[in-house]
């Protein structure tokens, strides 16, 4: 036999193209790779993208970041409760509530006002919707979707219509009449069609658009006449449990919160994500736009509330408290943004100055959870919905 | 029996206050051994200790917070009352005792009514006063005596065994596991009327970290299979980040290195000046003149704000931004008014038209598209708006291929050049003038318009009383 030094030359299957052909080693990214002859003649004219490893751009991912904290934290010069203490002091407040509706058999999950300042729709855990006329505390509508927890509803900016959705993973339209023999169950039209539970819902400014949230961990459009999908939201890691529309005349933005502990602004025309936050340390439970549209409130499971200001991207406040232990469940403004509401898992409300960061006032009344809480339309009060079946106005 | 692992962010905090409040070393409460009549009462603190060191350690300046709290972190099933099955804390002399980590909710646990019953029936064994049953006890026994009849032989074999068990157990230390054990239904099977604080949110328990349904009782019972419960629903498979949720991040990233952000002093700035211009349109701060509906029981101010004439204050927030004017019906009359008089309505009517566009549901949106086309940029149009010829050509191919955003361009186009324009003429008019200062009753009284739609609903239904006027 000829003792000639011959190459050492692995035959195999290719890295890359899987063909079994004669392999050479190849480096990328210090990782060490078998290529054919051919893919490495390939590599050698491809792109730098196609050699990125996993690992490779995880690292380019974490330096990104890196520098994108460093860019933040330059404009971080003040603390807004600093340049608050030249703003005057909150006097004492009395806040009790006015109103007690009774009438859920069961936990109160979720409620909204109409733009009439005075109807709200509430929805339980035992599937009932109900639509009150606060002022009065009578009932004007009644019905039971074929799910329990119901944990979203909404009313419709013309006020002739609600919407409503939870374990059944569809958001439903029911228009409201008033015909003496309604059956309101009768008129329901089936919108939104997710694959996991239905977190949260709101009418655009329009009673043509829904919005949804879903425990599939997407947001999405949907245009109620036709039941169609118009756009979807992808980019949560995890359930997606709150949502909030932007309060501008022109503006096409939302803010969603999950349990991702991320709270996300979208652009409801492509789809695509503008802004990211993720600094709480467990669900985002709610969410909601400070009045001027520049900021916006979270509320979460490691019981604080937090500001979140979309012109300096980044959290500007914290609202908590070493005694304050339990969950924020919901959270909304007063009409001036100066004052943020806070229903909590340990049956209690916090009113806190935004500005100066301290609680101003801590209500008590509800006798478990405050599941829901929302400001009315013109500020004169707000309503809590509770584990307790109730919900109360308060001013 | 299911083992549900919540995150444990959950239970963290309040685990992390009842240990400290148990450690003598950092100053927590005197737990004592307290002589009774003829015995000895092991392991107690006051309600009144409990609540002193919860203000002293949590810096709670209320008493009445403090014994809020406690009472929750009783009802949590941390502490408990030696003496009374209902979990709250006074600010009193009543004695408390702390719960064995054994039994506490971080553990999951979520005890079937086999292992209740066990525990109703052994307590029937022991032949003490203070451990009789309370009325609802009694009846939970007769009812899962009637549910369980067939294995109730089982059941009390169990029993049996448990009270043998315990017999062997030191006096003192019975006295304690017998109290944490009972605390412990107290939480799982509460007294009627009191909150069951095991139940969970259902979006929440989902999440469960172990797949394989982990059964536990407390008793070390082991049974046939149980059925899951229907409450749970499968969780999401955990995904692995790939390749493109990592190019994904990257692209992120770079756009927001790119984006101009403002400084926080800034920043502070303009939230403390909203807040200061709105404050007295603030009814939780300045009280509502002539009073807030829901104290005083009147709708005053309701009906004066469904009444055709603005008030003042109403009138000068449509200064402080053309959002304002927009988005108050009255305001937004009342500018569309104004511009009529001058001839230059086209481009509100233009910006009007495409908010109600974005409002139409999506088979009527060619129709509408085309329809504005026609009336304010086809050539020769009745109420031609002014656009640079950029947007024109932008918008014309969009009309191509109509949607609810064929004219977001121009729209946006528009609303600067009537910010810069006509709204700022509009505030210097004698009409907006005479309004702010109450001088006259408007000139431009409201009325309906042959050529103006009220906003279209597909749903029957009662008109808001509010007349929108979109022209088309």
């Amino acid at each position: 036999m000829c003792d000639q030094t011959f190459l050492a030359i692995v035959f195999g299957p290719c890295d890359k193209c899987s063909k079994e052909k004669p392999l050479r080693p190849v480096y990328i990214k210090s990782e060490q790779l078998s290529y054919c002859s051919l893919c490495v003649e390939m590599m050698a004219t491809e792109g730098l993208r196609e050699n990125e490893t996993l690992a490779s751009l995880k690292s380019e991912a974490e330096s990104l970041k890196g520098k994108l904290e460093e860019e933040r934290a330059k404009l971080h010069d003040v603390e807004l409760h600093q340049v608050a203490e030249r703003v005057e002091a909150l006097g004492q407040f009395v806040m009790k509530t006015r109103r007690t509706l009774k009438g859920h058999g069961n936990k109160v999950l979720c409620m909204d006002w109409c733009k009439d300042k005075r109807r709200i729709v509430s929805s339980s855990q035992d599937g009932k919707v109900i639509v009150w006329d606060s002022f009065t505390t009578n009932k004007e509508h009644a019905v039971t979707m074929p799910c329990t927890w119901v944990m979203a509803c909404a009313y419709a900016p013309s006020g002739c219509a609600i919407a409503c959705g939870g374990l059944d993973n569809k958001c439903s339209v029911y228009p409201l009449t008033f015909e003496k023999n309604e059956n309101m169950a009768a008129k329901k039209k089936s919108v939104a069609m997710h694959t996991n539970y239905l977190s949260a819902c709101s009418f655009t400014n329009s009673d043509m658009q829904i919005l949804t949230a879903s425990g599939d961990g997407t947001c999405a459009l949907w245009d109620v006449e036709s039941g169609q999908l118009l756009q979807s939201f992808h980019g949560h890691g995890a359930d997606v449990l709150c949502l909030d529309l932007a309060p501008s005349e022109t503006g096409n933005t939302f803010v969603s919160g999950g349990c991702d502990k991320k709270a996300m602004v979208w652009d409801m025309r492509s789809g695509q994500c503008i802004q990211s936050f993720e600094t709480h340390d467990s669900d985002i439970n709610s969410v909601r736009y400070y009045p001027s549209g520049d900021a916006f409130a979270s509320g979460s499971d490691d019981a604080t509330c937090r500001l979140y200001d979309l012109r300096a991207d980044r959290e500007v406040a914290i609202y908590s408290k070493e005694s304050i232990i339990f969950g924020a469940s919901s959270v909304d403004f007063s009409l001036s943004g100066r004052l943020l509401f806070a229903g909590y898992n340990d049956y209690t409300i916090n009113v806190w100055d935004v500005l100066k960061g301290s609680r101003v006032s801590i209500l008590f009344g509800h006798e478990n959870r405050v599941s829901t809480l929302r400001v009315s339309p013109d500020g004169t009060a707000f309503c809590s919905g509770s584990w307790d079946h109730t919900l109360r106005i308060w001013a | 029996m299911l083992c549900l692992q919540v995150s444990t962010a959950g239970y963290g905090k309040i685990e992390d206050i009842v240990t400290r409040m148990q450690d003598d070393k950092t100053g927590g409460v005197p737990i004592r051994t307290v002589k009774s009549f003829l015995s000895k009462i092991p392991s107690v603190v006051t309600g009144s200790d409990i609540v002193q060191w919860l203000m002293r350690n949590l810096s709670i300046e209320d008493t009445g917070e403090a014994i809020h709290l406690g009472s929750l972190i009783a009802a949590q099933g941390y502490v408990f009352p030696i003496s009374d099955h209902v979990l709250t804390l006074k600010d009193d002399g009543t004695f408390y005792r702390f719960q064995a980590p054994y039994f506490w909710p971080s553990n999951c646990w979520e005890p079937e009514n086999t292992d209740y019953a066990i525990y109703l029936c052994k307590r029937t064994m022991q032949n003490k006063a203070r451990l009789e049953l309370a009325d609802y006890e009694a009846e939970n026994l007769a009812r899962l005596q009637r549910a369980f009849a067939r294995k109730w032989e089982f059941i009390f074999m169990q029993a049996e065994a448990q009270v043998k068990i315990d017999r062997k157990k030191d006096k003192t230390e019975r006295k304690i596991l017998d109290s944490q054990e009972r605390a412990f239904w107290d939480v799982h099977r509460p007294v009627p009327g009191c909150v069951n604080t095991t139940e969970m949110d259902i979006r929440k328990c989902r999440r469960m970290k172990n797949p394989q349904k982990v059964k536990k009782s407390v008793y070390g019972v082991t049974e046939e299979s149980q059925p899951q419960s229907p409450v749970h629903m499968p969780s999401q498979p955990v995904r692995k980040t790939t390749k493109e949720d990592f190019r994904k991040q990257i692209t992120f990233l770079n756009m927001q290195i790119e984006r101009h952000c403002l400084k926080m002093s800034k920043v502070a700035e303009s939230l403390i000046a909203y807040t200061e211009q709105y404050v007295e349109y603030d009814p939780f701060i300045t009280p509502a003149e002539p009073s807030n509906p829901w104290i005083s029981d009147d709708v005053a101010l309701w009906d004066i704000e469904m009444s055709k004439e603005p008030s003042q204050q109403r009138v000068k927030r449509w200064g402080f931004s053309m959002d304002e004017v927009l988005k108050d019906p009255v305001g937004r009359d009342q500018f569309l008014r104004f511009l009529e008089s001058e001839f230059s309505s086209e481009n509100l009517r233009f910006w009007l038209a495409v908010q109600d566009l974005k409002k139409q549901p999506l088979q009527d949106v060619t129709t509408r598209v085309e329809e504005i086309w026609q009336e304010f940029l086809a050539p020769g149009a009745q109420s031609a708006i002014n656009l640079d010829s950029h947007s024109y050509e932008k918008t014309s191919q969009n009309v191509k291929d109509p949607g609810r955003y064929t004219y977001e361009d121009a729209q946006e186009h528009i609303y600067k050049l009537m910010k810069s324009d006509s709204y700022a003429r509009f505030l210097r008019s004698s009409a907006y003038q005479d309004l702010l200062l109450a001088k006259k009753k408007s000139l431009f009284a409201l009325r309906s318009s042959p050529e103006c739609v009220s906003v279209t609903s597909s749903f029957p239904c009662k008109l808001p009383e509010e007349q929108v006027l979109v022209s088309c």
